[in-house]
């Protein structure tokens, strides 16, 4: 009796989860228009997305913003995470708290400081200030997820490779780098969906001349979202998803070696 | 090493570098800005006042700072009345399963969370799945308007965070020693107080660290009252957002972005109190 009412109460959270998730790709085959009921399959909602060039370019727009700061984030973050780990340095502790409050404060606290910013260098907002603010909310957590990689590693091997003549950066190649390698992957798409998925950050720090896919999303909530934008999540998440299990995938054969 | 030196110069630089100018210097910024007056064609101008804070606790915005503190703590609740029992019949699950129920925790957030949030509308409208559902077994006999409500905006929000109350928690629960209740049992402990002296104390860190989590972003998701509620200044979010965007009063919008960040360094302080160095690894 207790196993069934502790599986039943895990399959109501997630059916709980689930649900939108399985409506929004659902209706995506809809063959309606801001209907709720439901009327017939089709694909007609993926044709007429294939034929929306503006909104493929807001998609191209995110995607391009999303793989070049999880890029930026995952190499700043991992050269971040060795320093910390092998380096005693002045501020360390300051830059320890820094990535630490930047992790837990509110996206809406982080983006009008970003907005603020840019606002007293007079920089104009677009693709820059974009860039820029997500590459800063991916950092700290590429750094943590590295440090927690590295932080488990005997500092021998390091000292053994330095008597025996390797210079730092001899040792970051050969022996860090390796080390991180399934680190810097698990950085690198946390980064990716996070920036993908970024609302509030990028309301503040956004400009007219390059829109991307969240914030067309919530501009157009209000007038009602059409199958089409279903039918491009649904493709964005099977995309998102592929990536993870391929990559957890290929990582499993690796670390077995 | 004259390379050693650069490199070591270069790895530390880089992201101190890059945390100094895009964190600090804004907070920093923010903080100067809340002592500020709004300005005709500036965003600011250079008058130094208090006079933000002192609007801060007038009547009207104290109001919208308990009921979005009153929403915020609602979500908490529900969250750790969901995420609780949750993390733990995970952690006591066989050892092969468990890596695959919290990927499946994580999965439904590789979305965009708004489609996910505009879902959320489908299922509780007028003639949505919900009512249906509660019609057909007889449950109710009219439909249920929670749309537009407190109520939806309530669902949305515990949708959109429970799992950082899960991972926390689950983080807590899973190196806990499962002996300490066998032992408690034998000594003749019954199951609530196993629970109340053993369990509950024991994963406190993980149940503070999963409050600031959501606790916070409850507070500033304007997004979600702006989708599933009707008033727009449910949460002090959407306070601050209409102070920049809007009213264009930044001074005053930076004035409760600092407040926000008070509170959070409040809880963040008991968060201190009550762990260890190493166990604050869970709230990261």
């Amino acid at each position: 009796m207790n196993r069934f009412f502790k599986s039943l109460f895990i399959t109501i959270v997630y059916l709980f989860l689930y649900l939108p998730v399985a409506i929004f790709i659902i209706y995506s085959f809809n063959n309606a228009k801001f209907s709720s009921m439901w009327n017939g399959a089709t694909l007609h909602w993926y044709r007429v997305l294939f034929s929306d060039i503006p909104l493929l370019i807001v998609t191209g727009h995110s995607l391009v913003i999303a793989v070049l700061a999880a890029s930026m984030a995952t190499f700043v973050g991992a050269l971040g995470a060795c320093a910390l780990f092998r380096y005693r340095f002045f501020g360390k502790k300051l830059l320890d708290g820094l990535i630490f409050v930047l992790i837990i404060v509110p996206d809406l606290v982080f983006g009008i400081s970003l907005l603020v910013l840019y606002v007293t260098l007079k920089i104009q907002l677009g693709f820059w200030t974009l860039l820029l603010a997500h590459i800063t909310f991916c950092l700290p957590f590429v750094v943590v997820t590295v440090y927690g990689r590295l932080d488990g590693t005997d500092k021998n091997i390091l000292e053994a490779a330095k008597d025996l003549g390797a210079s730092d950066y001899l040792i970051f190649k050969r022996i860090i780098l390796p080390l991180m390698i399934p680190a810097l992957i698990a950085g690198w798409l946390l980064s990716f969906t996070l920036s993908m998925d970024d609302v509030i950050v990028s309301f503040f720090v956004s400009g007219p001349t390059y829109q991307i896919l969240p914030l067309y999303i919530y501009s157009q909530i209000h007038v009602g979202i059409t199958p089409e934008i279903n039918a491009l999540c649904t493709l964005i998440f099977v995309f998102t998803v592929t990536l993870v299990l391929a990559s957890r995938f290929l990582l499993k054969g690796t670390s077995k070696n | 090493m004259m390379s050693d030196r650069i490199f070591k110069r270069f790895s530390v630089g880089v992201l101190t570098i890059w945390l100094l100018v895009f964190a600090l210097l804004p907070a920093l910024l923010v903080v100067c800005g809340s002592l500020l007056i709004q300005g005709e064609d500036n965003f600011f101008s250079w008058h130094l006042t208090i006079q933000n804070y002192v609007e801060l606790f007038s009547a009207d915005y104290l109001y919208v700072f308990l009921r979005s503190f009153y929403l915020a703590g609602l979500t908490v609740l529900f969250c750790l009345l969901l995420g609780y029992p949750f993390a733990y019949i995970v952690a006591r699950m066989p050892a092969y399963l468990k890596p695959i129920l919290m990927f499946l925790i994580i999965l439904p957030f590789w979305t965009s969370s708004l489609i996910r949030i505009y879902s959320i509308i489908v299922i509780i409208s007028a003639q949505g799945l919900l009512n249906r559902f509660l019609l057909w077994l007889g449950i109710i006999h009219q439909p249920l308007q929670l749309l537009f409500t407190q109520g939806a905006v309530l669902i949305g929000l515990v949708y959109s965070l429970l799992p950082f109350m899960i991972l926390p928690l689950y983080a807590n629960l899973e190196k806990f020693d499962w002996r300490l209740i066998d032992a408690a049992r034998d000594l003749g402990a019954n199951k609530f107080r196993v629970l109340a002296k053993i369990v509950i104390p024991i994963t406190i860190p993980g149940i503070i660290a999963g409050i600031i989590l959501v606790l916070l972003p409850a507070m500033t998701m304007f997004y979600i009252p702006d989708i599933l509620g009707g008033a727009k200044s449910l949460l002090l979010g959407n306070l601050i957002k209409n102070q920049f965007i809007e009213a264009r009063n930044w001074p005053f919008g930076s004035a409760i972005s600092v407040m926000l960040t008070v509170i959070m360094g409040f809880l963040l302080l008991v968060y201190w109190r009550f762990t260890t160095p190493r166990s604050r690894k869970d709230l990261v």
